[in-house]
């Protein structure tokens, strides 16, 4: 066993010194998030301080390679930073789509100088990544996509569109899977590229969702000319390359499924708002869907920790990914339904100020069990992949 | 701590898995009901040679002191053959019960025989039906330099078998813990078949005389000891009921891939998949629960009671909606006796009203956690 005490208290010494005072407040809604990126305005001095100096250590992504500029650290530190980060209240540095999806990805497939020319702009936040798969005919059979890439000679020409790409209008680049192939089977024509989304021929166009937010959009390429050196592994074999990545965004939604740091457990919040007798929350309705809720929220919280043991010790289950998604999310929407109970016609207020934040994190986390792949969807990857039940 | 098993620990569970699945199968439950009998002497027999009895017994008094994870991984396996056995009342329970509580003589005169397996204690606790020790009634009343306990305890599991009574009375100075032989002047037992083929004790001490060394500890000081002997016991009998739930899962895992209608395996039903993959999340999410609890009792962690409370509510949840589940996909020969699935749902019954049924854990889960 590594000892992690020395490494504990130097974590916890660098974070004291120097996470600011106003990153270890909890977020009061998504809009506290950093994404980073060219046009990013940062919100703060603490915001941008906090990113910096977290990504000159590469704790943006810790157990990254040092190489490209991660931290390097071992699953062990790594928990051990999450736990004094937790400790402290702070806040991620940066969310990323670079650091929860595309990463991995590239660190597995992309060649040499495609990890030295993107991976040390996804840890520093410079480069703001979105992500090109849902076409308006391919939802759940993502793999029936049509968007082409006709090879130029020097150049792809990509024409088609994508929908309900989150951030468009806000990231830099783009990775996006494209038809290479027509005359094979749907999952065989199928490649992974990255581009830039200044690129001549790229439109985006906003789509209003029932938060009144507008998240993501239509995705219009029109003759844009990708360098062939943009290509990530094999061509036709992007399908490959998609799934893997999938399985680190469904990690990624699952852990909303997960109290945010600092936010108080739901039962005490009904106590509190609600009232006790005898020290029992008044509203036993609402206590009982409160434990029934706290004890899964407990039982997954532990699960993720059960998971990631395993893979530290080399034990990995699989398709973990699409259990910790089905299961978090509907858990996520669970809490958000039971904050909205505890807070009663208060927390129907749509005003774009603070005081609707509740009401529109409620009607966002609707969302949770359809993008990244459906509920529904997953639970067919578990009946047909790790169960093996006949197709 | 890892939330995994150690080596150890993944050694004893594949050991007891290899034993207990060759020697006794599910079979040898219908064999034990049909001969008319209502426990397995040979299954304990053989697990007292090899020793587990002993499990959670500290070394000083001849145990193995492996710990609550150890009894945990042998129970869920018990609980995937059901396995019918003293293990969890008198090896894990009652021993517990008995280290935290009793004095050095106490402890030297039943620890080495109960981890032999020679010595079966159980705890009678419950006597309304739920185990609630607020509704204790039983009296102790000091007499003769001893005491005369007066009242009746329900539903005992084991208790006409065990030799040791360890029974929870109350008086003025509050609660306490007396061991005395089931064979004393002034017990009467009566016995009933109870739905998984065991019988259930029902217990009446009538002015049953004990000198003072039958009493555990102190009248009045058990409440602490009690507290950990009932987080050990939801913990412990969670392992099982987890047991059951994966074994009853897979078995119905296999029939969707084996039975036909409509010219297809029922499997390729995606109304059966779902369920059959909400369930699987379910079980999996499960497994985490039972394993830290069992891993704060060992660590002796101030979670340990919300961890205890909160697997045993969760798997009593998830081993009824799992044995329910079974039956109903296997269709019609679920509902019969000649297929073994019915025998889970009526051990899972069974489990998940010992030790506190899902209302109970729920509720003290709450409380814990303030509210
Ligand atoms: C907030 C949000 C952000 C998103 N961000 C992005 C993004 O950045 N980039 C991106 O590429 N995509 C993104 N998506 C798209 C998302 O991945 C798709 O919406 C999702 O995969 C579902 O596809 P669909 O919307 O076409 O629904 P459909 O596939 O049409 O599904 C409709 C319904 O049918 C069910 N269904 C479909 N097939 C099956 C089946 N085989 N068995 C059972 N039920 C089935 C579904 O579960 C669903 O309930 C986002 C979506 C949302 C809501």
């Amino acid at each position: 066993m590594e000892n992690l005490d020395q490494f504990r208290a130097e974590t916890r010494e660098w974070l004291e010194a120097n996470c600011p005072e106003d990153m270890r407040q909890p977020m009061r809604s998504d809009e506290d998030q950093c994404w980073g990126g060219r046009k990013w305005v940062f919100q703060s001095e603490g915001q941008q301080l906090w990113l910096e100096r977290m990504a000159t250590k590469g704790w943006t992504a810790p157990r990254w390679p040092a190489e490209y500029g991660g931290g390097g650290l071992s699953g062990g530190e790594a928990k051990v930073l999450k736990e004094e980060m937790s400790r402290i209240g702070a806040r991620r540095p940066l969310n990323s789509f670079g650091l929860d999806m595309l990463g991995p990805a590239l660190l597995l497939y992309a060649t040499e100088e495609q990890k030295q020319q993107y991976i040390p702009d996804i840890i520093n936040g410079r480069i703001r990544w979105c992500q090109g798969y849902s076409e308006p005919n391919s939802g759940s059979d993502l793999a029936s996509l049509r968007t082409k890439a006709e090879d130029m000679g020097d150049h792809y020409l990509i024409n088609g569109s994508k929908v309900w790409t989150s951030y468009a209008d806000k990231a830099d680049w783009i990775f996006c899977l494209v038809r290479t192939d027509f005359d094979c089977p749907k999952h065989e024509g199928i490649s992974f590229m990255l581009f830039d989304m200044a690129s001549e021929g790229v439109s985006t166009k906003p789509i209003k969702l029932i938060s009144g937010s507008s998240p993501f959009c239509e995705t219009f390429f029109d003759n844009v000319k990708v360098p062939k050196g943009n290509l990530v592994g094999t061509l036709n074999k992007g399908w490959e390359i998609a799934k893997y990545l999938l399985t680190h965004e469904r990690e990624m939604i699952g852990g909303f499924g997960l109290a945010g740091g600092g936010l108080k457990p739901l039962g005490q919040l009904a106590a509190s708002t609600r009232g006790t007798q005898d020290g029992r929350l008044r509203d036993t309705s609402l206590r009982a869907e409160a434990i029934s809720f706290e004890l899964d929220e407990m039982a997954f919280g532990l699960t993720i920790e059960r998971i990631t043991d395993e893979t530290k010790a080399g034990q990995g289950t699989g398709a973990s990914s699409s259990i910790l998604k089905m299961y978090g999310t509907e858990l996520n929407k669970l809490r958000m339904e039971l904050m909205m109970a505890i807070g009663g016609t208060d927390s129907l207020n749509f005003e774009s100020d603070r005081t609707g934040a509740l009401v529109k994190s409620w009607l966002r986390s609707k969302a949770n069990s359809i993008e990244g792949g459906t509920t529904e969807v997953q639970l067919n990857i578990i009946a047909k992949r790790i169960l093996g039940l006949p197709a | 701590m890892a939330l995994i098993l150690d080596e150890e620990q993944q050694l004893l569970k594949d050991s007891a898995k290899a034993f207990l699945s060759e020697n006794f199968p599910v079979s040898a439950l219908r064999a034990m009901r049909d001969s008319g009998n209502d426990h397995m002497p040979e299954l304990w027999a053989q697990m007292s040679e090899m020793g587990w009895p002993g499990m959670v017994v500290p070394d000083a008094y001849s145990g193995l002191e492996f710990g609550y994870v150890g009894a945990g991984v042998v129970l869920e396996e018990m609980g995937r053959t059901l396995a019918l056995s003293p293990f969890l009342s008198s090896a894990v329970v009652s021993a517990t019960l008995i280290t935290k509580l009793g004095n050095e003589q106490q402890k030297e005169a039943l620890l080495p025989s109960i981890a032999s397996g020679e010595l079966t204690a159980v705890l009678a606790a419950d006597e309304s039906g739920h185990y609630n020790l607020d509704e204790v009634a039983t009296e102790a009343k000091a007499s003769d330099g001893g005491f005369a306990i007066s009242g009746s305890k329900r539903g005992v599991i084991d208790g006409h078998h065990a030799d040791v009574l360890l029974v929870v009375c109350k008086n003025d100075s509050g609660s306490g813990v007396f061991a005395i032989p089931s064979d004393s002047d002034g017990i009467s037992i009566e016995t009933r078949l109870i739905v998984d083929s065991q019988r259930a004790a029902d217990i009446t001490f009538t002015d049953v005389f004990v000198g003072a060394d039958a009493l555990l500890g102190e009248l009045g000081g058990a409440d602490e000891a009690l507290d950990f002997t009932l987080d050990v016991a939801a913990a412990c009998s969670s392992a099982e009921m987890l047991g059951i739930a994966i074994e009853s899962f897979e078995r119905t895992v296999g029939y969707l891939k084996e039975r036909e209608q409509f010219g297809s395996k029922i499997g390729t039903f995606q109304g059966l998949q779902h369920r059959a993959a909400q369930l699987f999340a379910e079980i999996e999410v499960t497994k985490s629960a039972v394993l830290s609890a069992l891993q704060a009792l060992d660590a002796d962690s101030e979670k340990r009671s919300v961890l205890a409370s909160m697997a045993k509510a969760k798997c009593s949840k998830v081993v009824r909606n799992a044995t329910e589940e079974a039956v109903q996909m296997h269709g019609g020969i679920g509902m019969t006796d000649e297929f073994d699935i019915g025998f889970f749902m009526k051990r899972a019954a069974v489990c998940r009203q010992a030790y506190g049924d899902y209302h109970f854990h729920a509720d003290r889960f709450a409380t814990l956690r303030g509210y």
